[in-house]
């Protein structure tokens, strides 16, 4: 049976203090700690195996090598791909999103084609696509969710048109904890012969992926919020897609031959990873993944769910909270607003207290704009986040309300 | 009240309680801004509030106004009022604010998040001194800082 109590123990700077205080650490979302078995790989790989990969033929190079493109069968089951060829390294989600829409984006978007987005992705799934739209002269489209953050499957349908040529969609927001039905929305935009992108930073953390089940066409996801290093990212792409794809950069380890004439490109994935990768990062993000893959995620899901029942109950005990995103398909992430009290105020004492909230518009500025504000608080739990986390997150933010109640 | 019975106010205040409590007393007493002033013009970027500095040149000395939608940023603003308020270009450039903030015992209780809050603001107060003793291609070092 899962047990936050022993996976809490795994992540050594939970047990250090904040202000003197227990750390209760409320960020996963925008990042989450890392496991103590991250950090002795990180270790290992430097200290014992370390050498640039797929150059040189001595013993130091081939060792890692072999641990790299471990990491990518490693990421492949993670996402249950159905190639390890079909994953690859990037910096980040935002990265990854970026490489789809500068290859097959501008390769296949022209005047008139329409890119389909919910009103609920962050910026690099936003920001990204409006640029990319700017140079091929094609045009968003949002659809909107329900007043509570449920997705809404008519509003999705009725901005689905022949003209929508890619479908961009968060698989959770990071916002409202939105969960997306990316199965459905995968076999509806295939039938209208649209490309699906999935955004699966948020729902990676909390539920699993299978690329294969969701039919997704590219999907990308970032290591930092999976409990792996910074600087890594994951993209998957369907093999026949990426083989027609034009390379993203260009550098050493994506050729096949170079002259001085002309160069061909290597196939998928080293066509994508031009340049020295992210070598120690990839394979650290590997055990990361398998740190989390030795749970059942159906556990995880289970105890997740009882979680988000507690955290949702006690904050509505706080009088003046509401709270934003309240869809049937949720995970753990709770954006709230206190009436007459700035969320930055809030944050103010909450970190005093040990208590670590995120407070802005969360990379999510035109949301938390037609949601009437222009900054929220938000809460959001990792596998390591147990009851007296909550409990005592919610003892701090009633004293943070008392603080201002009683000086306004 | 001048800037040293400030750093003497708050010195004397040994918890971070009551040091907020303070800054919130002081932010108080600064008047709210109506909405055209709340204007795009004046708002600072880098802070996780909303901020709105509004610069006023008189003879040779500069004054500010500053407000912001959270208590205790309105706090901070004041302080940085009280610092900058009526002084010459020259002078502003001269302050150095991390010092002042430290003797106040304040920068410790200001994260390093709010603290470049806090820096914007004062960047862009020295931008307008800048300006004001006419000296050209100067940019503000406000950085914008990303939520993600």
């Amino acid at each position: 049976m899962f047990d936050a109590h022993i996976v809490r123990k795994d992540f050594p700077i939970l047990n250090r203090l904040i202000e003197g205080k227990k750390n209760i650490y409320m960020d996963t979302a925008a990042s989450a700690q890392k496991p103590y078995v991250l950090l002795k790989r990180l270790e290992k790989a430097y200290l014992e195996e370390y050498a640039n990969v797929h150059r040189g033929s001595y013993w130091l190079s081939e060792i890692a090598t072999e641990n790299y493109e471990k990491a990518r069968h490693v990421a492949a089951k993670f996402i249950n791909s159905e190639s390890p060829d079909s994953i690859i390294f990037t910096r980040s989600a935002t990265e990854g999103i970026n490489l789809v829409a500068a290859t097959y984006g501008l390769a296949n978007l022209h005047e008139g084609d329409e890119i389909l987005l919910s009103r609920a992705e962050h910026h690099a799934n936003l920001v990204t696509w409006q640029q990319t739209a700017l140079k091929t002269g094609a045009k968003i489209v949002y659809f909107d969710l329900d007043d509570c953050g449920n997705f809404v499957w008519d509003n999705f349908i009725s901005t689905l048109s022949s003209r929508t040529k890619i479908v961009a969609v968060t698989a959770m927001s990071n916002v409202l904890g939105t969960i997306f039905p990316v199965e459905r929305i995968c076999k509806e935009a295939h039938n209208i012969g649209a490309k699906v992108l999935i955004d699966a930073c948020q729902f990676a953390v909390h539920k699993k992926i299978d690329v294969q089940k969701f039919d997704c066409d590219f999907l990308a996801f970032s290591g930092h919020k999976v409990y792996g290093p910074t600087g890594i990212g994951v993209l998957y792409g369907k093999y026949d897609l990426l083989k027609e794809l034009p390379p993203y950069q260009y550098g050493g380890d994506m050729i096949e031959h170079v002259s001085y004439e002309k160069t061909t490109f290597a196939l998928p994935p080293a066509r994508f990873e031009a340049g020295t990768p992210a070598i120690v990062q990839a394979i650290g993000l590997s055990a990361s993944l398998e740190y989390i893959m030795q749970f059942d995620f159906d556990d995880i899901e289970k105890y997740e769910a009882e979680l988000i029942d507690y955290t949702t109950k006690h904050l509505l005990d706080i009088q003046g909270l509401k709270i934003l995103g309240t869809a049937k398909e949720k995970g753990g992430v709770f954006s709230f607003a206190i009436d007459g009290i700035h969320p930055q105020d809030l944050a103010f004492i909450l970190a005093k207290e040990g208590v670590a909230i995120r407070t802005g518009h969360f990379c999510a500025q035109p949301l938390v704009n037609i949601l009437g504000y222009s900054s929220l608080a938000r809460a959001s739990l990792g596998i390591y986040t147990t009851k007296e986390d909550i409990d005592d997150f919610i003892v701090a933010l009633q004293k943070a309300k008392n603080f201002f109640t009683n000086e306004m | 009240m001048n800037i040293e019975d400030l750093i003497d106010d708050f010195s004397f205040l040994d918890n971070w309680e009551d040091k907020y409590k303070y800054l919130i007393e002081l932010g108080n007493q600064l008047p709210h801004f109506v909405d055209s002033q709340k204007i795009e013009q004046w708002k600072i970027s880098g802070c996780q509030s909303q901020v709105w500095i509004i610069p006023h040149f008189s003879s040779s000395l500069l004054s500010f106004q500053g407000d912001s939608d959270a208590i205790i940023v309105r706090g901070i603003i004041a302080v940085v009022l009280e610092i900058f308020n009526d002084k010459s270009a020259q002078e502003i450039l001269d302050i150095d604010v991390e010092e002042i903030f430290d003797r106040m015992g304040l920068r410790e209780h200001i994260t390093p998040n709010r603290r470049s809050g806090m820096l914007a603001m004062v960047d862009k107060i020295k931008f307008y001194a800048r300006q004001s003793l006419g000296e050209k291609n100067e940019y503000s070092r406000v950085s914008g800082q990303e939520d993600l």
